[in-house]
């Protein structure tokens, strides 16, 4: 430890800080994060994908001219022509206009996955933001203020941590025998906020002593102000990576509770409705009813998380 | 050491008892919210009344205080309770004892557990020295790539893929060949009684794949850290064997983090036991939980739930345990 820093021991050097190392030399955190991710590839397809399977939850119909429901039994379970296995007898895959064959009830797979998306992402938006603002707020203030405020918050998330997440969000969800979307939003945003809570709480804490905390205190900052203008923003960095994350674990929690059938319910159009329908007959010889839907929902949760990795290491001034 | 176990064993009772209030009072607004769950198990038929409010009284259900939207009826609450202590776990909905019921699905469950906890320690562990070793080559960035996708693929969607490919198209291609009734059943698309084990490989391998990645990762970083420190440059000085300095000092340190992991991991498994049970057909706890939960059966909630939050703090006292044992320099007081 010693060996390394012997300037910081000489008692005549200026004590490190912020000023000294300021703006002016390479621009704020947030600028050297944004030149590091343009340069990275990995970044720039996740976020590229991200930005299309958002525009499909958007704006479903400059993708697809089929409607959400606009389905024929007559053609159900058609795989594409150009996808690989011969199909059980009787199944015609000529069909023209169906790029990915035809779901479960007939209806045509692409437009299925691209009107499929809207309840995911809503899902995953709406929880994450909700979240992240009960986590933050709670976070703070358990780590700021420390004392009798912490130790409720940290034992509340204590006996959440002991249940297990998706146990605790399938019975949460069957005994509410409620299968709408505000149901699922609902018990993940209850069930989710823990985690958030207990990360800003550790950053906060270690805020909490910092000098310049120290400095602002000094001045005569109010705690609002000092938690408002000076913890925040130093904590927002964890924060806004952890969100990423959770975007895309959201979608695979509202995709995994849909699948067991206590999620979303047919008339809605979900992945992980398709890939539950679907799930039946994929053994029997169709496979493309998984397949499709399955690579979809793994190729958006694998780019928001990617895409948290690589703002975690661009926000991480150690990494550098 | 043993003072300390105690304390952590006396900690466990108010948190099952705080667990067991709260599924009493979900499975409690549940009936009063959306009705009495007896009247479901006729489906479209109409029973007579006096049927239903027959079941009604035989399930305990009777109680008025299940008429009042929001009462907690603490009063059933104790009822149930005395009836644990006394060793009286209630009957299902189709009058067999819950007790029978754990009884013939806990084995399952717990080989299935069992065989995910060795299939992610040893080839997670395993791809993570390989990667630590060779950092920045090949194998680092293919252990990385897999587990990324290892963590962030859905358990789900990784048991159904799994289904197809191992069990209808390697298992087809295996039953084609006349292979041995244990290989096929390794490769058959669900749970087989005749091959308790060899049929529950697969799904294991799916429930343990998210916390193989977390292991692997853990174990590569782990490990290039302890590569760096003194006393591996100490033990390279000394001219050890790189398989020494390798397994006897740098993994035996760098594995503690990822013994607490899956320790912890035990209760993870357990709520993903409800998925892979599902896909692959087996008799598991997780199916148990899932069926008590859609049709809302109480008397199995209650007994289950708690049991896996029971499993869950005692595979984490153990795993505290453990840490003082390879870790010489952590004392419980």
């Amino acid at each position: 430890m010693g060996s390394t820093s012997p300037a910081t021991e000489d008692p005549g050097a200026v004590p490190t800080g912020t000023p000294a190392r300021g703006p002016s030399a390479s621009g704020s955190i947030w600028k050297d994060a944004g030149r590091q991710l343009i340069r990275n590839p990995v970044f720039i397809v996740c976020s590229l994908i991200v930005l299309v399977v958002v525009s499909w939850a958007l704006f479903p119909t400059l993708w697809t001219d089929k409607g959400k429901l606009e389905c024929d039994i007559n053609i159900n379970r058609t795989p594409p022509s150009w996808f690989p296995g011969t199909p059980p007898p009787g199944y015609d895959t000529d069909l023209d206009g169906y790029p990915l064959g035809t779901t479960t009830l007939g209806c045509d797979m692409y437009s299925q996955l691209i009107w499929g998306a809207r309840p995911s992402i809503v899902v995953a938006v709406v929880v994450t933001a909700l979240t992240a603002l009960i986590g933050t707020t709670l976070g703070l203030w358990a780590g700021y203020y420390g004392g009798r405020v912490d130790t409720v918050i940290s034992r509340v998330t204590d006996i959440f941590l002991g249940l297990p997440f998706l146990l605790g969000a399938l019975l949460f969800l069957a005994l509410l025998k409620s299968q709408s979307i505000w149901a699922v939003i609902l018990v993940l945003v209850v069930l989710g906020w823990t985690q958030m809570a207990r990360i800003v709480r550790g950053t906060a804490l270690s805020l909490r002593d910092q000098d310049f905390v120290e400095a602002a205190r000094a001045m005569g900052a109010t705690n609002h102000r000092i938690i408002l203008r000076h913890i925040l923003p130093n904590a927002l960095a964890p924060i806004i990576v952890l969100c990423t994350i959770y975007i895309g674990s959201f979608i695979a929690a509202e995709a995994t509770l849909t699948f067991l059938g206590v999620g979303l319910k047919p008339p809605e159009v979900s992945w992980g409705i398709t890939i539950a329908q679907g799930q039946a007959f994929a053994v029997a010889g169709f496979p493309h009813l998984l397949v499709f839907p399955c690579t979809v929902l793994v190729v958006t949760v694998l780019s928001f998380i990617l895409m948290g990795d690589a703002l975690r290491d661009a926000l991480d001034p150690k990494g550098r | 050491m043993g003072p300390y176990a105690v304390r952590r064993v006396l900690q466990f009772i108010p948190v099952l008892i705080g667990t067991l209030f709260l599924l009493h009072y979900m499975t409690v607004l549940s009936f009063q919210i959306n009705g009495n769950p007896v009247r479901a198990l006729f489906g479209d038929r109409q029973p007579p009344p006096e049927t239903i409010a027959a079941l009604t009284r035989a399930f305990g259900l009777d109680d008025p205080c299940l008429e009042q939207t929001g009462n907690p009826c603490i009063g059933m609450f104790v009822e149930r309770m005395t009836g644990y202590f006394g060793g009286d776990f209630g009957v299902d909905f189709n009058q067999q004892p819950v007790v029978d019921l754990i009884k013939r699905a806990a084995p399952v469950t717990l080989r299935l557990t069992l065989l995910a906890i060795v299939f992610e320690s040893v080839v997670g562990i395993l791809a993570g020295v390989l990667a630590g070793l060779r950092k920045d080559r090949f194998a680092d960035n293919f252990v990385r790539v897999v587990t990324v996708l290892a963590i962030s693929v859905p358990i789900f969607v990784l048991g159904v893929l799994t289904q197809i490919v191992f069990g209808l198209y390697v298992g087809n291609w295996v039953r084609d060949r006349g292979a041995p009734d244990w290989v096929q059943a390794i490769f058959s698309v669900s749970y087989q009684s005749d091959f308790p084990w060899a049929s529950l490989v697969i799904p294991a391998m799916v429930l343990g794949a998210t916390t193989l990645g977390v292991v692997a990762r853990m174990t590569r970083t782990g490990l290039i850290e302890s590569l760096r420190s003194d006393y591996v440059r100490t033990g390279k000085a000394k001219g050890l064997k790189s398989r020494r300095i390798v397994g006897i000092h740098a993994l035996r340190n760098c594995l503690i983090p990822v013994i607490t992991l899956i320790g912890i991991d035990i209760g993870t498994l357990m709520a993903g036991a409800i998925v892979t049970e599902g896909i692959f057909n087996i008799p598991g706890i997780g199916g148990l939980v899932y069926r008590a939960a859609v049709t809302g059966e109480t008397a199995i909630i209650m007994a289950v739930v708690p049991l896996l939050v029971l499993v869950y703090l005692v595979a984490s006292l153990l795993v505290d345990l453990l840490y003082a044992v390879l870790d010489p320099r952590i004392r419980y007081g």
